[in-house]
């Protein structure tokens, strides 16, 4: 029997200047989340139960930008995309264009298991929602307040945005011209100063006590994207993968992350290449990246666990079985 | 060195015995497509223009499942997708078109004109009108062969690869147009004399697919990829082709195990399930692969060399 390991995180690209409250506040989630997948791990829960289990929680909590709390379209809507990958097999189901689905991992597991496909989008995927009888909701139901403000501000700046959960000391959301925080900042991710970019996607690799690997990601996308506009994370091999030797999760700006084809690449790697996890993590993400800014969390068959990012921060927490356990936010 | 193109319109279980009125136009097409080309390629046109020309042609054939021609949804609508790449790994693509004459073109414009990579379903329709792209009524897409398809589809009640053929039946029916079931995807590969490689890849998809039923086509590393060292397009079975990343795989291989491209096209084919897969490959050097572990699969290749050839097994 091998030991398990998880990761999880809750996006790439992190504000240096974020409140310490908004810190605590998202370690305090992260490590709730964590603790659950380490709980369901003590109990034999297999790797693609887990990363379900776990992305659910990070979907219904508004912190971070998935289910509830994604980031809006221009239109103000909410669109959002997940997949999910079993590494025995290599099974994996993917969703986009999602809008009344509660869930949209379980939503990509159920395009797994019980569908003749892989990946489902828009309106076919929330009719076969319906049929499956998953949990539907308004789609008012994943739009909070902040993101109605940080929406306008991305619509100012003309910019797309990741999400911006960071309230502005002092001023009022709204009134605050985006132009003046474009003037201060050098910090960019995906084009945009880093105080008015907020980290996108959450994800969860695991490996299981059977040495079975999996993970998952979701996202509600871009701040401010067209409408229809699909990113990283439902596409196997760019925001996820997982094999029969390790599984990863990506975020970040998901263009790069596309372009790198990240997630595969670093299994590809490990295999054709024959590194262990963490030079395959350390070359992809230190080579493979471009210009692009992202982050990514793996987890390999003989139960390590590693995160690493390029970006300014990431949300991400680990544990494995012999005890460790560890949320953080900065290098 | 020198140019070299490789153009696909589908893998599949294409039947040796191929009526030659299903078999004639097809490699009259390939042909055409391939003539097309190369005089293109001969002109100097950049491989990206060369293989969205020679897509766009594929596209407008209705004897490929593509574009005008496309296999039918469950529904008996029809459901486009596409994605284009070229050697700096700058890519685009599209699903979920319903109305736009060339997919390919809406795939190259969401990659030259929008931050974005990927644009689906009204939104990629929409993007598709502002920027005046030709659309026209369903009904210009819809083919009676396909009608017929999706309709043994549902008898058999199964999902196919486009290209299969009708299960046999008691009395057996004297050849019709349907039992040479349209292929899975059109493609091309190209790259120039200076090592610039594109590649570029269209499809409406699996027959009686389930409406919102995305494949590999569009999704970048699966169905389609380039980098400085090869291009690639793979047709067959989407979601082999998704989970085996099978576009991706074969440039990793060469990149990583320092394979050649025929090597790496057909160790990737070989791992993936029998009769699923197939390919068309060129690298920066002008080396072509074409591999497939179906019955057969459309093909054409030409290099500057004076090598030349269209094949169906």
């Amino acid at each position: 029997m091998g030991k398990w390991a998880i990761a999880l995180h809750g996006g790439a690209g992190v504000d240096p200047n974020l409140p310490e409250q908004r810190q605590e506040e998202a370690k305090r989630v992260l490590s709730r989340c964590l603790q659950i997948g380490v709980d369901a791990l003590n109990l034999n829960k297999t790797a693609v139960e887990v990363v379900e289990l776990v992305v659910r929680e990070l979907e219904s909590d508004p912190m971070f930008n998935s289910g509830r709390g994604s980031a809006l379209t221009t239109r103000g809507t909410v669109e959002m995309e997940a997949s999910i990958m079993d590494g025995c097999g290599r099974r994996c189901g993917a969703v986009s264009g999602l809008t009344s689905v509660k869930n949209p991992v379980s939503l990509a597991r159920l395009v797994m298991d019980r569908s003749p496909h892989s990946y489902l989008a828009f309106d076919g995927a929330e009719e076969f929602a319906r049929e499956q009888g998953v949990e539907m909701v308004d789609n008012s139901y994943f739009i909070t307040e902040e993101n109605i403000g940080m929406l306008k501000l991305a619509k100012e700046a003309n910019s797309i945005l990741f999400d911006y959960r960071i309230p502005l000391t002092g001023a009022d959301t709204c009134s605050v011209s985006a132009g003046s925080i474009v003037a201060d900042n050098s910090l960019q991710m995906n084009g945009l100063p880093i105080s008015i970019y907020s980290p996108e996607t959450v994800g969860c690799v695991v490996v299981d006590s059977t040495g079975n690997c999996a993970a998952a990601t979701s996202t509600g996308g871009l701040m401010n994207k067209k409408s229809g506009r699909i990113g990283d994370s439902p596409l196997i091999g760019s925001g996820t993968y997982a094999c029969d030797l390790c599984a990863i999760s990506c975020t970040g700006e998901g263009e790069a992350i596309i372009r790198s084809t990240l997630a595969r690449d670093v299994a590809a790697v490990m295999e054709y290449k024959g590194l262990n996890l963490q030079d395959a993590v350390d070359f992809v993400v230190k080579v493979r990246l471009d210009q692009g800014q992202a982050g990514l969390i793996a987890v390999s068959r003989d139960g390590e666990v590693t995160c690493k990012f390029n970006s300014n921060g990431m949300f991400r927490g680990c544990a494995t079985q012999d005890g460790y356990m560890e949320v953080a936010i900065w290098e | 060195m020198g140019w070299a193109i490789a153009l696909q319109g589908g893998a599949g279980d294409i039947p040796v015995d191929l009526p030659n009125d299903k078999r004639a136009p097809r490699e009259a097409t390939l042909r055409r497509c391939l003539d097309l080309g190369v005089a293109a390629l001969k002109a100097n046109r950049s491989p990206l223009d060369v293989v969205e020309l020679v897509v766009r042609e594929l596209e407008n054939c209705p004897h490929f499942n593509a574009g005008k021609g496309s296999v039918l949804t469950t529904d008996g609508t029809v459901e486009m997708e596409a994605s284009i790449m070229d050697g700096t790994k700058r890519c685009g693509a599209v699903s979920g078109l319903t109305t736009v004459v060339n997919p390919i073109s809406v795939a190259r414009i969401v990659m030259e004109k929008t931050p974005h990579i990927y644009l689906a379903f009204d939104g990629a329709e929409a993007f598709a009108r502002e920027q005046g792209l030709e659309t026209r009524d369903q009904s210009y897409f819809i083919t009676e062969q396909n009608i017929e398809r999706l309709k043994q589809a549902k008898e058999a009640n199964r999902v196919q690869i486009d290209y299969t053929q009708p299960q046999p039946v008691k009395e057996q029916v004297p050849t019709s147009s349907e039992g040479d079931s349209q292929i899975g995807t059109v493609g091309c590969v190209a790259v120039d004399r200076n090592g610039n490689l594109a590649t570029a890849t269209s499809t409406g998809g699996l027959v009686n697919k389930m409406v919102g039923r995305i494949g590999d086509t569009p999704v970048i590393g699966a169905g389609t990829y380039a980098n400085t060292i090869c291009a690639v397009s793979a047709t067959g079975k989407g979601e082999s082709i998704i989970r085996n990343t099978i576009a991706r795989d074969v440039a990793a291989l060469m990149e990583y195990r320092g394979l050649s491209v025929k090597e790496a096209a057909d160790l990737v084919i070989a791992n993936a399930p029998e009769g699923t897969v197939g390919l068309v490959a060129v690298t920066d050097k002008g080396d072509v692969a074409m591999p497939f572990n179906t019955t057969g699969m459309f093909r054409a290749c030409a290099t500057e060399n004076g090598h030349s050839e269209i094949s169906i097994w």
